[in-house]
C-alpha cells in the first residue's frame, strides 16, 4: 500500500526524515510515534502528497509520489495534525464542497454525507457555522471529511490530540470499524496506550529516523521486557542491581527495573536488598517510548 | 528556485474552477450586503466630484465632469474587487482559515487553488461592474450601446489587477503589511491614472510613468472610450500593455504562491 525506501526531507539545512523506509501493508493499521519534532507530521505530509519529497523514494497504491500526486490523493482521505475546516460554511456545507473537490456527483455527495454525518454522530449540527463546534466535534467533522470519497487509505495525523476521553474513544471507535472495512489506516499519536491497543504495527521516530518497528507486543517485548518493578531510588538498591547486572533506569526518585520476570526480581530485592517500597507492573508502550527517546523535554 | 522557474507554465487544470465555485458559494451567502458596496460607492463619488465639485471645473475635452469621472469610477472598481480579493482575502484564506491547505490534500494541486482565486478576483471585478454599468448609465454618464462591452473588459482587468494582489500575499510578511502595496501604489494608482483629472495635467516624465507602470492608467483608457463610445486605435496599445502584463503577472503571482507554500 506504502513503501517507502531512503524517505528524506530537508527543510533548507534541517533535516526533518532522515532516510527512513518502512513498508505498510494494505487493511492495517500502522501507528508512527515519536517525541514533538521527530519528522512525523513531515512524514504524513510527504505521504499525502503535499510535500515534495528531497530524495528516496515513495510509492503509494504503487503510483509515485511526485508524478502522481492526484490520483494518489483521490484515493486518500487525510485528517490533518492542525485543524482546516472552512470557517465560512457549516457543517453540512464543508462536507458537501469538499466532496466537490473529488468531482462526486451532487446526488451521490448529498447521500455520503447523510450517512457520514451520522457515523461521527454529527447529524444535529448540520447547520450550525464550524467556529461554535466544540475540539472534539470538529475533529469528527474531519474524520467525516476525509471519508467523503470513500478512501482506501486513511492518514491521520495525532486524530485525538487535545479531545476528552469521550470524544477520543469514539475516534478510536470509528477508526475501528473503517479497518473492519477494509480501509488501510496510518496514524500519528501521543497516546500511547491507545496505539498500543489499536496499532497492527508500529515504528518509534526520533531526529528523523525510525528506532524501532514492529508490532506493540514485540517491541515492548524486545525493548523493555513484559514487566517492570518500580522502586525508591537508594545508592545501596543501584550497587544491588548491579550485582545481579539488572537492566535499570533511574527517574528521579525512582528507579525502572526491567523485566521479563517481574515476581523473581521482587523476590530477589525483597531478600538480598535494602528496600522500602515497590511495584511490579506490565511494560508499556510509554515505557519503550521513553526509553528510547528519553526523557529529556523537547520543543 | 532560479529565475526563469518564476515564468514557468503552471499546470492548472479545470479543477480550479472548484474553488472558484467555492468562493463564490461564500460571496452568495451575503449576496445583499456584498452587492450593497458597488451599489452605493459610485453614488457618493458622482455626486460629491461629478455634480458637486463637476460645477466648479470646466468640461473637460468637450466633455462634462461628471461624465469624465463616471469610466474612471467603473475603472477603480474593477482595480479595488480584484486586488482586495487576491490580496486582504486570500491571505485570510490562506493564513488564518487554512483554506488553501484543506483543498491540497484533495485531488487539486496548489496551482489549482491559486488560479481558483485569481479567476474569482476577476469575477469579482465583473460583478462590481455589472451592478455599477446600470446605475451610471440611468444618469445618462456611458454611452449604452458600448458600455456592454466593459464587462468582459472587466474580467481582463480584474486579472490583472487580482495577479498584482496575489504577488503581493505571495510575498508580505503578515496581513499589515499589505497595507504598504496599498498605500504605495494602489492610492497612486487610483488618483494619478488619469481618473479624476487628465494624465496631461501632469508633468511629462510622470506621464510617461503612469503610462509605463501604472496598470490602471490602461484601463481607465480602454473603459473612457467605451464610455464615450468612441475607439480609437491607440486602444489596442492599451489593450496589448494588458495582455502582456497580466499573462507574465499571473505566471508570477501561481509561482510565488506555489514556492511560498509547498515546503
Ligand atoms: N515547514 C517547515 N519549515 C521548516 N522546518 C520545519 C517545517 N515543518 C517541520 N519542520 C521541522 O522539522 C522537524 C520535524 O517536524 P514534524 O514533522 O512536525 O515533527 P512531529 O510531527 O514529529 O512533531 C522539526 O524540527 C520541525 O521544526
Ligand atoms: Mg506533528
Amino acid at each position: 500500500m506504502i513503501v517507502a525506501e531512503g524517505l528524506t526531507k530537508y527543510f533548507k539545512d534541517l533535516v526533518a526524515v532522515n532516510g527512513i523506509s518502512f513498508t505498510i501493508e494494505e487493511g492495517e493499521m500502522f501507528g508512527f510515534l515519536g517525541p514533538n519534532g521527530a519528522g512525523k507530521t513531515t512524514t504524513m505530509r510527504m505521504i499525502q502528497c503535499v510535500s515534495p519529497v528531497t530524495s528516496g523514494s515513495l510509492k503509494i497504491f504503487d503510483m509515485d509520489s511526485i508524478s502522481h500526486p492526484r490520483e494518489i490523493k483521490s484515493l486518500m482521505g487525510v485528517v490533518p495534525q492542525e485543524n482546516n475546516l472552512d470557517m465560512d460554511f457549516t457543517v453540512y456545507e464543508n462536507l458537501m464542497v469538499y466532496s466537490r473537490y473529488f468531482d462526486i456527483p451532487r446526488e451521490e455527495a448529498e447521500k455520503k454525507v447523510e450517512e457520514l454525518l451520522d457515523f461521527v454522530q454529527l447529524t444535529d449540527k448540520r447547520d450550525t457555522m464550524t467556529e461554535s463546534l466544540s475540539g472534539g466535534m470538529k475533529r469528527r467533522l474531519i474524520l467525516a471529511r476525509a471519508l467523503v470519497n470513500q478512501p482506501r487509505l486513511l492518514i491521520l495525523d495525532e486524530p485525538t490530540v487535545g479531545l476528552d476521553p469521550q470524544a477520543r474513544h469514539m475516534i478510536w471507535d470509528r477508526l475501528r470499524l473503517l479497518k473492519k472495512n477494509g480501509v488501510t489506516v496510518v496514524l500519528t499519536s501521543h497516546y500511547l496506550d491507545e496505539v498500543e491497543k489499536l496499532c497492527d504495527r508500529l515504528v518509534v521516530m526520533d531526529y528523523g529516523r525510525i528506532l524501532v518497528e514492529g508490532s506493540p507486543s514485540s517491541v515492548i517485548e524486545e525493548y523493555v521486557g513484559s514487566g517492570i518493578v518500580e522502586a525508591e531510588n537508594y545508592p545501596e538498591l543501584l550497587e544491588c542491581l548491579n550485582r545481579r547486572e539488572a537492566s535499570y533506569e533511574v527517574i528521579g526518585d525512582l528507579v525502572h527495573i526491567y523485566t521479563n520476570d517481574p515476581q523473581q526480581i521482587a523476590e530477589y530485592l525483597t531478600m538480598k536488598c535494602p528496600i522500602s517500597k515497590m511495584s511490579a507492573r506490565p511494560a508499556t508502550l510509554e515505557d519503550v517510548f521513553l526509553r528510547l527517546t528519553g526523557r529529556r523535554l523537547r520543543e | 528556485m532560479r529565475a526563469c522557474d518564476y515564468f514557468a507554465l503552471p499546470g492548472v487544470s479545470s479543477k480550479s474552477l472548484k474553488v472558484w465555485q467555492r468562493n463564490k458559494d461564500v460571496f452568495m451567502k451575503d449576496i445583499k450586503l456584498n452587492f450593497l458596496p458597488p451599489f452605493i460607492e459610485p453614488l457618493l463619488y458622482l455626486v460629491a466630484l461629478g455634480f458637486g465639485l463637476g460645477r466648479f471645473v470646466e468640461t473637460i475635452d468637450g466633455v462634462p465632469y461628471a461624465k469624465f469621472i463616471a469610466p474612471a469610477l467603473i475603472s477603480i472598481s474593477v482595480m479595488y474587487a480584484s486586488f482586495f480579493e487576491c490580496s486582504y482575502s486570500s491571505y485570510v484564506r490562506m493564513y488564518y482559515q487554512k483554506t488553501f491547505d484543506a483543498i491540497i490534500a484533495t485531488p487539486l494541486t496548489i496551482e489549482d487553488v491559486i488560479a481558483g482565486e485569481l479567476l474569482w478576483g476577476a469575477t469579482r471585478s465583473v460583478i462590481n461592474t455589472t451592478v455599477m454599468i446600470p446605475v451610471i448609465a440611468l444618469f445618462g454618464l456611458i454611452d449604452i450601446r458600448y458600455s456592454l462591452l466593459i464587462i468582459p473588459f472587466a474580467f481582463l482587468g480584474g486579472l490583472l489587477f487580482a495577479a498584482i494582489g496575489m504577488c503581493f500575499t505571495a510575498i508580505t510578511p503578515n496581513i499589515m503589511s499589505i497595507n504598504y502595496p496599498v498605500l504605495l501604489f494602489i492610492t497612486p494608482m487610483f488618483l494619478f491614472s488619469g481618473t479624476f483629472f487628465p494624465l496631461n495635467a501632469l508633468p511629462e516624465i510622470i506621464q510617461y510613468f503612469a503610462i509605463a507602470f501604472l496598470p490602471l492608467t490602461h484601463i481607465v483608457n480602454v473603459i473612457r472610450s467605451l464610455g464615450y463610445g468612441i475607439l480609437e486605435l491607440s486602444l489596442l496599445f492599451d489593450l496589448i500593455w494588458i495582455i502582456v502584463v497580466c499573462a507574465i503577472l499571473l505566471l508570477l503571482s501561481i509561482n510565488m504562491m506555489k514556492k511560498k507554500l509547498i515546503v
